[in-house]
């Protein structure tokens, strides 16, 4: 019963969603208060229905009902709790469910925080966000309904993929999605915008909390599925640059150029038209991100969840989209008025740099994403990996981080570049202890040795700016905390993110300059020694999971005769579906990761193990942390926070900030 | 600065960043470019021992063999019609099977032996990496009901 109703509501959700789509929309067009008025109330109860349903299919998972053809495919009566309720998006039909459900949540904040958004703006942007969930609710309902029955059922259900029974993966889809669907709001803006003709101050507050709170979703989203991919899988990386990554990072480096183009609109009244587009083309990427892998266009080693056989539908939704907002785009965009002037070295000209090399180094993304799909074309089969962004990606972002320590520095309008460049003599200083730091200590080649010195150069450059803020040594500690708490939230919130971003930096180029890997065979009583650590296998035992079997070895990790750790790797068999997983053993020092995995018995006696020694992994996760809070902590900005400002107040409050 | 230039100045810019990057791309196409043979094309073609390449198929049914170090496998990677013997030295990914559809990247030996750098196979049972699923219609060993369980 519970699944029909389910079904039903989402059919609901459909049926509101064209009301949604329609009467505001013509309500706007027309002057119209009461039709204009409907898109409020509409997007609340789409919400309503949405969650109704897919609270009814999570109801079926948790039940394990195995007469709805979803559950059975993705459940088992064995698993634990966590991954029954979370094996609801772990599935095609189901994460539509799940995007859909963010979708509404998103349109109805917007209904609900937006009361103060003019009456005709905000119904166009309802109306523009309810076009997207008719889009989806259409593929849902008619080519992945997540209700469909089977009688007789089963006797049990054929497991979630072992892979995806994992905390970390639990959550990455849900905060993936948060990330990508975000954007949708700030599209449904841009839209609205082109069809009102007009884009200010004003719309660029609105904008910015929600692509900012996107941001940080996508953030955790990624940085959390990369998390996972390194400790599951058990290779020891954390970025393949396989085609699934690439679509999340393509939406990530179009958001961040749009979070700091917005800034220039809301500041400055310039670059409008420009952020209007990036807001189309992030949301036209997270589209492309949900989708892409999905339709089976591009073969992925880590993809869950594709469906080949829907691939033409969603070629079609993503045309229709993309194509159609462009093509407004080309004929509204004309009529945005531009605003401020500014001179090329000034904010405003960082924050286009900014822009350039982001939206530069997104477009090399996904030329190397979309390869095999142009190789096909001409006729043969190929790819490109790891050494092609190395040539592209890489040397287009570095002369971005070297900017970002400047940017920040820089005043509006107009800038004094001899006078910024002294203020960062401590950030040149810090670089060239960095890179003398780490020739000393590691001796590698030149590129990561200087990466490692700009990773400093912006850590400090960042550090220098907020220092400057609030005076920092040149007045008292007393008068600095104040102007510290005086400080808008945004401003520490930068700081937090660019230094975060200076950490990871520096995780990503140690962890894959200096990784120290050795695979070998070892016996109960066997030592290995790898970067000056000591590794024993003491023993390995065979234990009983509550749905799988696992061998765990435990290896004692010393250092000089000093224990270090007790590592406890383990290869589980998921007996449902006969699949084995790895669960590498992962012990976090400040400086490095000293991870071990174990392979199959050799036959005789002795276990195949990998042990890596992973520097600064940690920095990874702890810089991706950082930029997120720095979000978050921008978002806690009263300037910023969603609703907050009004249209006639926007002069007064850009005086109060210069 | 008046408006028309300022435009014109980071017009020129972004003209600038951007053939930089196209001739970035361009060049590390050409360098980095992996191509993707079948084991037909591989007996074929023969190509190039110095680069390296990726070689798809189904694992050989009773091919795999582990060799006396316990950390080196062979086995066959055929697409039916063809098959090429491969040897790689580490852990198998966790869905390496016999049967099971595979990607391997490296570089084709003198002996005619592949020698794999890099293992992939997907994180599903069912899954088929679509290269090696048209390798397989190709060599017209491919039934529909193969791909669609």
């Amino acid at each position: 019963m519970i699944p029909e109703i389910g079904h039903f509501a989402l059919i609901l959700t459909l049926a509101v969603a064209l009301v949604q789509g329609t009467l505001p929309m013509i309500g706007a067009a027309r002057g119209n208060d009461t039709w204009m008025a409907s898109a409020a109330p509409t997007a609340v109860l789409q919400l309503i229905f949405a969650l109704a349903a897919f609270l009814a299919l999570m109801h079926a998972y948790v039940t394990s009902d195995f007469t709805v053809v979803n559950v059975a495919l993705n459940s088992n009566s064995a698993m634990p709790m966590l991954y029954k309720v979370s094996a609801t998006w772990g599935n095609h039909e189901g994460s539509m469910l799940l995007w859909i459900v963010i979708l509404a949540v998103f349109g109805a904040a917007v209904a609900l925080f937006g009361a103060n958004l003019p009456v005709s703006l905000r119904a166009r942007v309802l109306s523009v966000q309810a076009w997207i969930a008719i889009g989806f609710l259409a593929f849902s309902l008619f080519t992945s309904n997540p209700f469909e029955r089977m009688f007789p059922a089963p006797l049990d259900g054929k497991d979630l993929n072992p892979l995806l029974q994992d905390p970390g993966l639990a959550f990455h889809p849900p905060m993936l999605y948060m990330g990508y669907v975000g954007f949708s709001i700030a599209f449904s803006f841009a839209i609205a915008a082109l069809i009102e003709g007009r884009v200010d101050a004003a719309w660029a507050r609105w904008v910015r909390p929600w692509t900012l709170a996107a941001w940080c979703f996508l953030t955790g989203g990624i940085a959390l599925g990369s998390w996972w991919a390194y400790y599951e899988l058990g290779w020891g990386g954390w970025w393949f640059w396989d085609p699934v990554e690439n679509v999340s990072f393509m939406p990530w480096l179009m958001g961040t150029a749009l979070l700091h183009s917005a800034i220039v609109v809301e500041k400055r009244d310039a670059l409008k038209s420009w952020t209007v587009l990036l807001a189309i083309l992030t949301f036209s990427l997270s589209l492309i991100g949900t989708f892409i892998v999905r339709s089976g266009l591009l073969t992925s080693v880590h993809a869950f969840a594709t469906d080949p056989e829907r691939g033409l539908f969603i070629l079609v939704l993503l045309f229709v989209t993309i194509g159609g907002s462009l093509i407004l785009y080309a004929v509204r965009a004309p009529s945005l008025k531009a605003g401020g002037l500014f001179a090329t070295v000034s904010r405003e000209g960082g924050l286009i740099l900014n822009n350039l090399l982001l939206s530069v180094a997104c477009a090399t993304v996904f030329l190397g994403t979309m390869y095999p799909l142009i190789a096909e074309t001409f006729g043969y089969k190929a790819t490109v990996g790891a050494p092609f962004y190395n040539l592209t990606f890489v040397p287009i972002m570095a002369p971005l981080v070297a900017a970002m320590a400047l940017g920040p520095l820089l005043s509006w309008k107009r800038a004094d570049l001899a006078g910024v460049v002294s203020r960062l003599k401590f950030a040149f200083l810090a670089m060239i202890a960095a890179a003398a730091l780490t020739l000393y200590l590691q001796r590698g080649p030149v590129i990561p040795v200087l990466a490692m010195g700009l990773a400093a150069w912006l850590f400090a450059g960042a550090v220098a700016e907020w220092a400057g803020r609030i005076k920092l040594f040149k007045t008292s500690p007393s008068d600095s905390l104040k102007r510290a708490i005086g400080l808008p939230g945004s401003a520490h919130g930068m700081t937090l993110a660019h230094a975060g971003m200076a950490v990871a930096i520096a995780g990503m180029v140690a962890s894959s300059t200096w990784k120290v890997e050795e695979i070998l065979v070892m016996r109960p009583g066997d030592t290995a020694t790898v970067a000056g650590y000591d590794y024993r296998l003491e023993k390995i035992e065979r234990l009983q999971g509550p749905n799988y079997i696992s061998d765990t070895a435990t290896i004692a990790v010393t250092r000089g005769g000093e224990a270090v750790a007790v590592q406890k790797p383990e290869k589980r068999t998921y007996p449902v579906q006969n699949m084995p997983t790895t669960e590498a053993a992962i012990h976090t020092t400040v400086l490095a990761d000293l991870y071990t995995a174990i392979g199959d018995p050799d036959g005789k006696g002795g276990q195949i193990v990998r042990i890596f020694y992973e520097p600064l992994v940690p920095w990874i996760w702890a810089g991706s942390l950082m930029m997120m809070l720095g979000g978050a902590l921008s978002l806690s900005d009263r300037r910023l926070r969603v609703g907050a400002p009004k249209r006639k107040r926007a002069p007064a409050l850009t005086e109060a900030r210069a | 600065m008046t408006r028309k230039r300022r435009r014109m100045v980071f017009i020129l810019t972004a003209m600038a960043l951007l053939s930089a990057a196209v001739a970035l791309v361009l060049v590390a196409f050409e360098e980095t470019v992996t191509f993707f043979y079948s084991p037909t094309e591989v007996e074929a073609k023969a190509p190039a021992r110095d680069r390296g390449f990726r070689l798809g198929g189904l694992v050989e049914e009773g091919s795999v063999r582990k060799l006396a170090d316990g950390l080196t496998v062979e086995f066959r990677i055929t697409d039916l019609a063809a098959s090429v013997p491969v040897s790689y030295r580490g852990i198998l990914p966790d869905l390496f099977r016999e049967g099971q559809g595979v990607i391997t990247e490296g570089k084709l030996g003198a002996d005619g032996v592949f020698v794999a750098r890099e293992v992939l196979a997907k994180h599903d049972e069912t899954y088929m990496p679509r290269e090696v699923s048209d390798a397989l219609k190709k060599s017209g060993v491919w039934r529909e009901e193969d791909g669609s369980k």
